[in-house]
């Protein structure tokens, strides 16, 4: 049943629309002529990688690109109205009545000063929808349809104050306000855990059920495939393949898609499971860690408690967890810029850390700080914006006092070991790819010669196919120079090839330690059968469709 | 609302600390006043004479007694701390009358300047950013235009102004210190600078919060562009503003002295300049104590607007 009206040429429609930035030579056109249709009760999906043109066409269909972009097509129509020749004024009456628009993360798609009742109100007032009072039950309608509970306690909450899985919701609340026939997700999922991910996606179901159109945007196949009806997948700004989902999942046509199928962490084998032989020692130690925060009323919060982990030589030991579980004030600890509460940590059968009051001077650290190095999540916010890559390597040489002479030979040969080409040296990060850049942090790291290294999220905002590509490099990395990984992610899926040891944390607590290779396939906690669940549904993009 | 025990021992903690911090700056103001007076050159017994011609020697030693000036230097500081510890502002030697009165005379004036100068100058800054910050052109022309207002010296606005409006065009009065219209000029010339300041802190804030994904969805809801600047992004830049408007605080009594000068006002700049210059120790204690004052209000009232705007500042101090 569809609850809108249709019109005879109702939908979307759009044929050879082009964008086009900037003017002469140094215009770029982000988007060639791409075709497509949207239709009521409908889902198609838009995917692509970072640059692919996905975002600049979801812009463009709101009027939303800005006056430095020039946009050209045969048909741009919504129900058969033009929207080519779209003043101001006109594209304002559609966006939120006739388009809603949902973007990635509530935490800053939602003005993080207002209250969420309040952002959702102002989507009413734009439209000059009824009157005050009206407005404040259609909010709280609004916030229940859309799956919050007790919406009457949240509506005057910040999105900072909901967690992930609420506050997305208040945002796709947001954007049903006025009821729009159609909606343009632009990867409303990515910024989530796993678990909420898939609560996401029902919903988004049950919208598609209620007869919107959704045009939903993402990086990964995989995740839409659950959802779209169709598939389009664009590749720098070209569509290089569109088809029925499961035509598309099953026999994909073009390189590009199934490169993307491939690049799936889902897809790629579990490594086998390998004991530790009894006589090896640990490089890494740690026992019975607890750290805790003192909140606004005065108590206490647990951040950390009872963590106790060992990481063997030439092994990854992965710690799984959803945000605020306690995992990146773990790697904290580790590090050594947090003092634990109680336990300690031995690096290299030495002390490294001991809880606050007996604790250990960074002075008995400094010489073993070598041997252990980290790479994060975001790596251009680790580099001096200023400089080179080959600044970045002849620091962290300087570290570890290698003569000036020899630097330059050791920034080739580090740059060769993860396969970037020497011509990057003068270049600043800020030029380079995501994937260039971590590859730039991985070469950093190995500069001081670590027998550890601490990889905190490491892939988690690159694309699919880089994310495979970085991957593969630890994986190479960690043969030929014998590291030890303490790999902390959000996501089964990314660790499932590269982990030999996992330890699943929830709350502060670890619920679940064993072989990776175990607990995958056989998770006993019921947290633990919820991410592998998830993942799996996520992952794994050739299973049958959720319907 | 009802307060936890719990919660009101946190507020009665933090407004100790805040009242503590508030006597330290009251104290660091008087000390530093002391220090200063004595360190510069020239006689105190001048001042206090009033100019009348060569006093005999007998005379210069009863009025070193009578206000202590005969005294070692430390216990006329302990004397100096104690009497503004109690209340006592004492009288000024130049004006010869109680410094409270001159403070009562000459510091509405001053107040009112400084609040319509800053408002003058919020108001500047506030269209002249929210207007202009990423539209092609304008963004350029304001953004200069802030710079070189940031970088004009009061007294040379003042005379400019003085030259131009009072003395050229007849428009306004060039001095005086009673009625609105002899309020403009002056106000111009304090508020052109500052507002070019904050405009320029602003603009900063202004322009990385038109980058945030939240801007992208309230243009997406439907509202227009200058809806979108003045509803959201302005908010989010009002705070730098207002840090700097705490500092402007002090900033302007300063660059008051110039401008009523210049304006022939009263006023506390006017008469802290000739305090300062006549060695009135009490006088210039009672002026820099009740500018101490309106700067220690200033900061209470930039934290509490702090937390007006952006709720999140007092979760995380808490």
């Amino acid at each position: 049943m569809n609850a809108f009206s249709a019109a005879p040429q109702s939908g979307l429609n759009v044929k050879n629309l082009s964008v086009k930035f900037g003017l002469g030579d140094v215009a770029h056109t982000a988007v060639h002529s791409l075709s497509f249709s949207l239709k009521l009760g409908e889902v198609v999906a838009l995917v692509g990688e970072s640059g692919s043109g996905k975002t600049v066409t979801a812009r463009a269909l709101l009027g939303l690109l800005g006056s430095n972009a020039q946009i050209s097509a045969e048909h741009l129509s919504l129900n058969g109205q033009s929207l080519l020749a779209n003043t101001e004024q006109q594209w304002r009456k559609l966006r939120g009545a006739e388009i809603g628009f949902i973007l990635q993360d509530a935490l800053v798609a939602l003005d993080p000063l207002r209250s969420i009742g309040a952002e959702i109100s102002e989507a009413l007032t734009a439209h000059k929808w009824g009157t005050k009072n009206a407005r404040e039950e259609r909010v709280l309608q609004l916030l229940t349809q859309a799956g919050i509970p007790s919406a009457k306690d949240r509506v005057h909450l910040r999105a900072d104050q909901l967690s992930g899985g609420l506050r997305q919701r208040a945002l796709i609340a947001n954007a049903l306000a006025m009821n729009p026939p159609f909606l343009i997700a632009d990867e409303p999922t990515t910024a989530l855990d796993p678990s909420v991910q898939v609560q996401i996606l029902e919903l988004l179901k049950q919208l598609r059920s209620a007869g919107h159109g959704i045009l939903i945007i993402s990086h990964d196949l995989g995740f839409v495939s659950r959802l779209a009806d169709r598939v389009i997948v664009m590749h720098h700004g070209h569509m290089v393949e569109e088809g029925r989902t499961e035509d598309i999942l099953s026999a994909p046509q073009h390189s590009y898609t199934r490169k993307l199928l491939d690049a799936e962490p889902g897809r790629r084998p579990p490594r086998p499971a390998t004991p530790v032989s009894p006589t090896t020692l640990p490089l890494l130690e740690a026992h019975n860690l607890s750290f805790s925060v003192k909140q606004q009323d005065g108590t206490r919060k647990q951040i950390v408690q009872d963590i106790s982990l060992s990481l063997f030589p030439g092994r990854t030991l992965a710690v799984i967890g959803e945000s605020g579980s306690g995992k990146t004030s773990t790697a904290r600890m580790i590090m050594g810029f947090q003092k634990p509460e109680t336990g300690f940590i031995d690096f290299l059968g030495k002390p490294w850390s001991r809880s606050e009051k007996t604790d250990i001077p960074e002075f008995s650290r400094r010489s073993r700080r070598p041997r252990l190095a980290a790479i994060y999540q975001d790596p251009l916010s680790s580099f001096d914006p200023r400089w080179t890559v080959q600044a970045i390597l002849d620091d962290a040489l300087s570290v570890i006092h290698v003569p000036k002479t020899e630097r330059l030979t050791r920034i080739r040969a580090l740059l060769d070991l993860v396969r970037l080409p020497a011509t990057l040296l003068g270049k600043n990060p800020l030029h380079l790819s995501g994937g260039q850049r971590q590859r730039v942090a991985i070469a950093r790291a190995l500069a001081i010669e670590p027998a550890v290294i601490l990889c905190d999220e490491p892939v988690s905002a690159l694309d699919v196919s880089v994310q495979a590509q970085i991957l593969d490099l630890l994986e190479d990395l960690q043969k030929r120079l014998n590291l030890s990984y303490l790999f902390i992610s959000h996501d089964l899926n990314v660790v499932r090839n590269i982990a030999d040891d996992l330890i699943v944390m929830q709350a502060g607590r670890i619920i679940e330690r064993g072989s990776a290779h175990n607990i995958l396939t056989h998770p006993r906690h019921p947290f633990t059968q919820q991410l592998v669940a998830a993942a799996h549904l996520i992952g794994d993009a050739t299973g049958d469709r959720v319907s | 609302m009802i307060l936890l025990p719990h919660t009101q021992s946190i507020l009665l903690k933090k407004l100790m600390i805040r009242v503590g911090g508030a006597c330290l700056v009251l104290f660091a103001a008087t000390t530093l006043t002391f220090v200063t007076l004595h360190l510069a050159p020239g006689d105190p017994v001048t001042a206090i004479l009033g100019g009348s011609a060569n006093p005999t020697p007998e005379t210069i030693q009863e009025i070193r007694a009578e206000y202590g000036l005969d005294q070692p230097l430390m216990v006329q500081y302990a004397l100096h701390l104690w009497h503004v510890l109690s209340g006592h502002l004492g009288s000024s030697f130049s004006q010869h009358m109680p410094v409270k009165d001159v403070l009562w005379q000459q510091a509405p004036p001053t107040l009112k300047l400084m609040l319509s100068s800053l408002a003058l100058a919020w108001g500047f800054a506030v269209l002249s950013v929210t207007l202009s910050a990423r539209k092609p052109v304008f963004d350029s022309v304001f953004s200069s235009l802030e710079t070189f207002f940031a970088g004009l010296p009061q007294f040379w606005i003042g005379i400019i102004l003085l030259w131009l409006f009072a003395y050229q065009l007849g428009l306004l009065p060039p001095a005086g210190t009673h009625g609105f219209s002899s309020l403009i000029l002056p106000s111009l010339s304090l508020a052109i600078p500052l507002g070019g300041f904050l405009a320029q802190v602003m603009r900063e804030t202004f322009k990385t919060t038109l980058d945030q994904p939240f801007v992208l969805t309230a243009r997406a809801r439907g509202l227009s562009d200058n809806a979108v600047r003045f509803r959201h992004v302005l908010r989010h830049a009002l705070l730098p503003g207002v840090s700097l408007s705490t500092w402007a605080i002090g900033a302007l009594v300063g660059n008051a002295v110039a401008v009523e000068f210049i304006f022939s006002r009263q006023g506390l700049g006017r008469q802290l300049f000739l305090a300062v210059s006549m060695h009135d120790m009490p006088l210039v204690t009672g002026i820099i104590l009740f500018i101490s004052v309106i700067y220690v209000l200033a900061s209470f009232l930039a934290d509490t607007l702090y937390v007006i705007i952006d709720p999140r500042i007092q979760e995380a101090r808490a």
